[in-house]
Order: structure tokens, then sequence, then C-alpha cells
């Protein structure tokens, strides 16, 4: 691949990623990451919606009037997640229950429709599905960061796995116990806020003034 | 009592900013003077106490499985359509409130810019019809008239929290925050304040 498509592909992990600098699409990354598992899933089926809504939106570009473009996005994302929403419940029955209204929220989803208006209308398909496939990434990223602190400071797993050992606890004779909090929505929004000072710190022309 | 019940459960303890992040997009980008919040937070709510109870009358009357059965129809669902269905419902009306708005109020038109056509993918809208939905599975929404309340109720929390919000981000213009957090760092760490400090409303019942 030549240098711009590895661009499109890594420009959204860090120097424009969608969440901690574009602000966008905040909702479901808080609500699906008190485990690890489902905020993988939502990664991946975000991925997917983003790249083909690109592309399709992308191959239409010339042939949709603007006036009635934010329907015709609509439509096309809408009848996306319907195909995922339906895969989902098909092979993880159990994970679309958890994730349960944020697969329908991934046409609300602002990364999607933000992407489609600012890249995909003006670009060609392959761009726009690449641009796509790396705003979901980028995305996913920083849910799986979130996830990871949530699900092993509130429940002591990763994945489902016990990382921090039974004989710690309280209850064992131990000396740790978890911290519930992390479990409650306002976790998420706090780590959230700290991902964006530790990467703003970091890079140091995002900073407002 | 029930809808008393169920508006103070939508506004406080389910509120739609602090215990599901609906909205969190224009809710971070519109809440840096509290008069926009305000036009904001009020477009939101009239949305959403119109398409909810819209929406409601949809899926109980088209969509949910054996929905269909005053047409004679009593074994479809079509409960696949939901998504595309509620969004188109709400596109639409948001064109509609555009339109008014722009008629109506030049001034507030021209703040609340690229955020008005936004609203209809603002994910507290689709949000409220979404659980509005699954409140009608699960039996605790069983009126057009809950759903309106529903509908209300959603939508004035939303606004509360945006107004606060605006408040708070008006004065910390004036405070010494590291030069990293400025911007939507502070202001995602307020909500999750606000977030907690609204914890104290879950359990209450009337």
């Amino acid at each position: 691949m030549s240098n711009k498509s590895v661009k499109y592909l890594t420009g959204p992990f860090s120097a424009n990623n969608p969440v901690i600098v574009q602000i966008l699409g905040i909702c479901s990354a808080l609500a699906v990451t008190v485990q690890l598992k489902p905020a993988i899933v939502m990664a991946l089926s975000v991925t997917v919606v983003t790249a083909f809504a690109n592309l399709v939106m992308s191959l239409l570009r010339n042939g949709v009037p603007s006036r009635i473009r934010i329907i015709i996005q609509l439509v096309v994302i809408a009848a996306l997640v319907i195909l995922v929403d339906q895969v989902l419940k098909a092979y993880v029955f159990e994970i679309s229950k958890q994730l349960s209204v944020y697969v329908g929220l991934i046409i609300t989803n602002c990364i999607v429709m933000g992407r489609v208006e600012a890249f995909a209308l003006a670009n060609k398909p392959w761009p726009a599905f690449l641009d796509g496939i790396g705003n979901g990434l980028g995305y996913g990223l920083i849910l799986v960061i979130v996830a990871f602190f949530r699900e092993l400071l509130g429940s002591g797993t990763l994945l489902g796995f016990r990382i921090i050992s039974e004989s710690w606890y309280i209850g064992e004779g131990g000396w740790y116990s978890n911290c519930g909090l992390m479990l409650f929505p306002p976790m998420a929004l706090i780590i959230v806020g700290c991902i964006i000072w530790v990467h703003r710190s970091q890079n140091k022309d995002l900073q407002e003034k | 009592m029930e809808s008393l019940n169920i508006f103070i459960r939508s506004i406080f303890i389910d509120n739609m900013v602090f215990a599901f992040f609906f909205g969190m997009c224009s809710y971070i980008a519109v809440s840096k003077s509290v008069k926009t919040a305000l036009g904001l937070g009020a477009a939101v709510t009239f949305v959403m106490t119109m398409t909810v109870p819209l929406n409601y009358l949809l899926y109980e009357y088209v969509l949910k499985d054996g929905a269909l059965a005053w047409a004679g129809l009593p074994d479809v669902s079509l409960d696949f359509l939901t998504f595309i269905v509620f969004i188109a419902t709400i596109a639409a009306f948001v064109q509609l409130v555009e339109m008014a708005v722009e008629k109506f109020s030049p001034t507030l038109y021209s703040q609340l810019g690229i955020f008005l056509p936004l609203i209809a993918v603002n994910c507290a809208i689709m949000g409220g019809s979404l659980f509005m939905q699954q409140q009608v599975d699960g039996g605790q929404l069983n009126s057009l008239w809950h759903s309106v309340v529903y509908g209300l109720g959603s939508g004035l929390g939303w606004w509360l929290a945006i107004v606060m919000m605006a408040a708070i981000r008006e004065k910390t213009t004036y405070s010494h925050i590291p030069p990293a957090l400025k911007g939507p760092g502070i202001a995602f760490i307020i909500t999750g304040l606000m977030g907690i400090a609204f914890m104290i409303f879950s359990g209450i019942k009337l």
C-alpha cells in the first residue's frame, strides 16, 4: 500500500482520533465499556458500519443532491446497522443482549455520520473505505482502553478471565476489594477525561488556548 | 401516579446524559454558553416529546410482533424494520422543526448553526425511542400517554443536564485548568462528577 493509504488508516489512531480529538461517537464509547468483550464486539461493528457506509456514500457521491443527502445517508447507515444487528443476534446472542439499544444507536453514532459528511462525500471509494476502517479502529482503541481499566479495577477480570487472584479479596482473608464505582457510568466519563489529559499533554498542538 | 413516576424517573434517575451518555457529542460541543444550551435543550425536548409517541404508535400498531392483527395479518412481524422506521420519523420531524425555527427565530437559527440538522443524529432522540421500545416489550410503558410523559421527561432531563453543564463551563473560564485538560477534557470530568451527584436519586419511587 502507498504511503497515503497508510496515513488514512493510522491517522485516526492518535493525531486525529475520532473520540478524544474530534469528540465524536461518545455515547456508545462509554456505555458498552463495563466489560472488555462487548467493547470489542461494539468496536468491530462500528468499524464495519463506518467502512461500508463510507464506501457506499463515496460511490453515490456524484448522484446524490446535497439537499437530501442526510436522509440518504441515514437510510444507508440504518440498513447496514440492521444487517450488523441481525448478524450479532445470530452468532453472539448473549453479547447482543448486553449491548441492547446501543447497537441501534450506531445509526446515530456521530463517527459514522461525521466521516461520511467530512470525508466520503469528497473522496474516491478506496480512500473512503480505508478512512472508515481507520476511524472505526481509532474508536475501538479508546473503547478497549476504557474497558480494560473498568473491567480490571471494577471486577478483577479481563475478557471474563480472573486476573486478580481470589485469595487477595477481603472475603477470602486478603486485603483487596473491587472498586465498585468503576461499574457505574460516571467513571467512564472520568477515564475518558484522563485519557484526553494524557494525550494532549503529549500532543501540545491539540491543546486549547 | 404511574405517569408521575415515569416522569420523575426519566428526568432524574434514568437521566439521558448521566446514566446513558446519550447525546454526548452535542452536549460537549454546544455547552459553551448558557443561551445556546437553552436553545438546543428546548429543541431537543420538543422533538423528543413529539417523536417518542409517534414512534410508539408506529411500533404498537405496525412493527411489533403481531401488531398488524388489525389489518388481518396476525402472523406478520416487522420488528427488524424498527431502526429504519424510527430514524425516518425522527429525520422527517427534525426537518420540520428546522424550517419552523428558521422562519420564526433567525437569531436562534444562526446560533445553533450546524447542530440543528444534527438533532436528527442526536443519540438522545434515537435513544429515547429505542428505550421506549424496550420498555414496551418489558411491559413498563403501556399507553400513548405514558410514552408522551416518557419523551417529555427524558427531554427535560437532557435539557437540565446541558444547561447545568453550560453554567459550570462559563465559570471555568476564570479558573486555572492545566492546559492539556482545557476544553473537552475538563468537560468530561465535570460531567462524571455531576453523574456521581445524580446517583443519589437512584432508588426513588413515587
